[in-house]
């Protein structure tokens, strides 16, 4: 007996034409036709594809946490937390063929996103049902004195038995939460709240008031909590701020703009305004105004002074008057009119945080926004962009310079295959910016993931971090079901994807939650929550894209333990892998020529093998030809960072 | 078991085959409601999570309810290229039917899984719609934001910027009832228990109001008559 139930489909008319922008160009050597395609479903026997990567191991959830959904990575020591929507387990990932169960703890919240510092675990609730006592049966009451919604915090000291210190309660719970270590603060560690579920009663939690921020200074409307732990007690941790760090934000412009762009249309407004042009203010910045809107503004006018026919002189000079109340007006009459209106809640869904540069990228809803965070308690924001492709901001991630920042677009919520055929190469992808000098951001390019999933796939950008390959921005992303894919983005208009891992869909003609929910780095191994199927971690293989040299540098970039929304900067101790992961990519971009190449190779490796004054000796004589051979190269930063990073070398 | 139900047949023009042709032609939005399926694994792990946290005659009204409620958002959106709407309200339309459609298939199969009645989404104009609950055109049980027969009326009349600013509108209007619907569900004793309902009512709320932000931003710039820059 077949138990399906079916239902005939139907077509829906849409002739609607996506403009879409150029694709990306795959790399070198991917291999085609894409393996990712067509691959078997199943659970524990799917079928996979990989390339340039490979699994090391595959360790599935405990039994009590075999039908939950798992969620966010944290890691400290050569441990990973990862989260569930029913509590945590702490993976023991010495052997990363090997993972072994340290300790797991039942307390079911959504979406349990987890961050870890020194003895402190924090793990994020969020929904209606979550209980302060751990509970799994749910909530009933709307008004209840036992919901938790905002964070928990554990004392791991001795990881087999967490202890549930504290919990710090929020208005609208903590869907994601960012765990920042101020530089100048050595006795605190601050959480950033994030989430866009709705506003608790204040019944239940006072203070927690729908009153828009002009009439009630403390809304929770359009609101970033801030809390703060004690490091000494952190049992007194509690919201201590409420950075606004929406307000005043004006719509900015409907595409993230290149450079190009800004400079085009500065040029026309200057021109407008030196050829009497109509100018005026709106969305937060300088607008000509149409030809047709001038007319119609005109037609008005005339209209007004009960007359017909051909504007005046003095019209003219009436409109370029008034041009800027009239649009005030408008814009006025069709912004939110009401207390309650949808429009007046914002929120942010994830905030990543780079203390060693002072900067925040929040993905907040219709917004990607650039943050000052040098004082934690009271963030600011410096820049702001919107983009027609993108349905939801979902997380920011910097390059490790801070020049550049990749923001992701969770379209669906992560719940809908949106990497199918009929899917546009914009949406529900990466949007990459680059960050100027004066800190505005420039939209240079998307990446998404470019094998087509099947309709039973749940798929779209969500959680990755950066790969440390020095001289390079790589990174791991989740893409849910779409797998993990590993892409460079150190040229920000043309990423381009160079390793990745999949396996077919959960059920052959169903869609069920699954797939790779975060995919991070962390010392040396890719490590991905698989929402269903448990735990994966994956090693980088040597490739022409990637080299073992470039592999071996990134592992020399070790961390004690890693939140990934609290970006660490990597710095690399100058090494012999170091020096020769340079080496590969100037020969990659032929900054060195194949002489050069060849003979650096080679006095690297004599110097390798030599020791004390020899050493030193070969390596300054190096050290010397590199500035010399910087002098005539292509790629002259890379060959005097080469130099440098030689001289360093002990 | 095996279950056709009554969905109603799509109107010729738009004919299923020259669908999936487009569809492989190119990535565009050509996009078809795909077939719900379900089976014991599914029915028994919806058990499963329905024994801890039981889903509730409020949770089915809304997931049927918000069936119908996005079936006419797709009504209307695919009126933007037969009715000259410019070039981004057409994107704003084509990715309203990609969601929504998506939404509706999500909450068919957490009804599947669950052995509700199946809810049948209507996608066209019909005279039938006059006894589908939550779409009376006496107009006294409209669901929050369903556009009134009258506003259907007047909306497939316009053309052009007309119909740029009149969807704009009548769409705001339609999303702030959506979020007011899932508002209703939250401050319903017992529901929005389950994780998935939990869900998709958070995703439906955040999209939307993100979306009714846009949609602000778009009808301010019809009425400055900025265009956006090209994509």
């Amino acid at each position: 007996m077949n138990h399906r139930l079916f239902i005939s489909s139907l077509a829906i008319a849409t002739s609607i034409a996506i403009p879409l922008g150029a694709q990306q160009v795959p790399a070198p050597g991917a291999p085609s036709p894409d393996p990712r395609v067509g691959l078997k479903p199943g659970v524990y026997d799917a079928g996979e594809a990989s390339w340039n990567m490979k699994l090391a191991s595959l360790t599935k959830p405990t039994e009590k946490f075999q039908k939950s959904i798992n969620s966010d990575l944290a890691f400290f020591g050569h441990y990973v937390i990862q989260g569930s929507f029913d509590g945590f387990q702490i993976w023991d990932i010495s052997d990363p063929s090997h993972p072994t169960l340290r300790t797991s703890q039942y307390c079911p919240a959504s979406q349990s996103d987890v961050s870890v510092y020194k003895n402190l675990l924090v793990v994020s609730s969020e929904s209606n049902s979550g209980r302060l006592d751990c509970g799994d049966e749910g909530i009933k009451d709307t008004v209840s004195a036992e919901r938790i919604r905002g964070v928990r915090i554990f004392d791991i000291s001795d990881i087999d038995h967490p202890k549930y210190i504290t919990n710090v309660q929020t208005c609208r719970g903590s869907h994601t939460h960012s765990l920042l270590v101020d530089p100048k603060d050595k006795a605190n560690v601050y959480v950033y709240i994030s989430g866009s579920a709705s506003l608790r009663s204040p019944k239940e939690l006072a203070g927690c008031t729908k009153a828009t921020p002009d009439k009630d200074p403390n809304s929770a409307l359009m609101r970033l909590e801030v809390i703060k732990v004690p490091l000494a007690h952190p049992e007194k941790a509690a919201v201590v701020g409420s950075a606004k760090i929406f307000e005043g934000l004006k719509q900015p412009k409907s595409h993230g703009q290149t450079a190009t762009d800004s400079l085009a249309e500065a040029k026309e407004i200057a021109d407008a305004k030196a050829n009497g042009g109509y100018v005026f203010t709106a969305f937060g910045s300088e607008q000509v105004a149409s030809p047709r809107f001038v007319t119609s503004l005109l037609d008005s006018i005339v209209k007004a002074r009960n007359a017909a026919g051909t504007p005046t002189a003095e019209d003219s000079t009436t409109l370029r008057v008034s041009l800027q109340g009239i649009v005030d007006k408008i814009i006025a009459s069709q912004g939110p009119k009401q207390e309650g209106d949808p429009i007046m809640f914002r929120q942010c869904h994830d905030i990543t945080l780079d203390p060693s540069i002072g900067l925040a990228g929040g993905a907040c809803e219709g917004h990607g926004l650039l943050l000052d965070i040098r004082d934690p308690v009271r963030p600011m924001r410096i820049d702001a962009v919107d983009d027609v492709n993108f349905s939801y901001w979902h997380s920011a991630t910097f390059n490790n310079d801070g020049t550049k920042i990749l923001f992701s677009d969770e379209w669906g919520g992560g719940g809908a295959p949106k990497c199918r055929t009929t899917d546009p190469h914009e949406w529900g992808s990466d949007a990459i910016f680059s960050i100027d000098q004066s800190k505005k951001l420039h939209f240079e390019s998307y990446y998404k993931l470019s094998a087509p999933q099947t309709p039973q796939e749940n798929c779209v950008a969500h959680n990755g971090s950066l790969i440390p390959v020095p001289g390079r921005d790589i990174m791991s992303q989740a893409w849910y079901q779409g797998g993990v894919s590993v892409f460079d983005w150190t040229d920000a208009k043309h990423p381009m994807e160079i390793a990745f891992f999949d396996r077919g869909p959960l059920k052959p003609d169903e869609m069920v939650l699954g797939g790779s929910w975060s995919a991070y780095w962390y010392n040396g191994v890719i490590v991905s929550s698989e929402i269903t199927r448990g735990l994966d971690i994956f090693e980088l293989t040597p490739n022409a894209l990637l080299t073992q040299n470039e592999i071996d540098a990134a592992k020399t970039a070790h961390l004690d333990y890693l939140n990934v929304q609290d970006q660490p900067h990597y710095t690399w101790a100058p090494s012999f892998a170091v020096a020769r992961a340079y080496v590969d990519q100037l020969e990659r971009s032929n900054g060195l020529s194949a002489d050069r190449v060849a003979a650096t190779r080679q006095a690297l490796d004599g110097a390798e093998k030599a020791s004390g004054a020899a050493r030193r000796s070969a390596l300054s004589k190096l050290a010397t030809q590199l500035d010399s051979d910087a002098k005539g190269s292509s790629d002259a930063a890379k060959v005097r960072t080469l130099a440098t990073t030689v001289r360093g070398v002990r | 078991m095996f279950y056709p139900t009554a969905r109603r047949i799509p109107p010729p023009a738009i004919a299923l085959g020259a669908l999936l042709v487009a569809a492989f032609a190119s990535p565009l939005a050509a996009q078809t409601l795909p077939p719900v399926h379900t089976d014991s694994s599914a029915i028994a792990d919806a058990r499963a999570d329905s024994a801890k946290r039981p889903y509730t005659a409020a949770d089915i009204a809304f997931v049927s309810g918000m069936i119908h409620h996005h079936a006419q958002a797709i009504l209307i959106a695919n009126w933007a290229p037969t009715h000259g709407a410019s070039a981004q309200l057409r994107t704003l339309c084509g990715r309203v039917i990609n969601a929504q459609l998506d939404e509706i298939h999500r909450m068919e199969q957490w009804l599947a899984d669950r052995r509700q009645p199946m809810v049948t989404p209507q996608f066209t104009r019909d005279t039938s719609m006059r006894d589908m609950p939550g779409m009376n055109m006496a107009g006294d049980s409209l669901m929050p934001g369903m556009l009134s027969s009258a506003q259907l009326d007047t909306l497939d009349r316009a053309r052009g910027d007309d119909f740029d600013r009149l969807f704009l509108t009548y769409m705001i209007q339609h999303h702030t009832g959506a979020v007011h619907m899932v508002q209703q569900l939250f401050s319903t004793y017992g529901a929005g228990q389950d994780e998935t309902i939990f869900k998709m009512a958070t995703d439906i709320n955040v999209d939307q109001r993100t979306e009714i932000a846009r949609m602000h931003r778009m009808l301010v710039s019809l009425a400055l008559g900025i265009t956006p820059p090209p994509q």
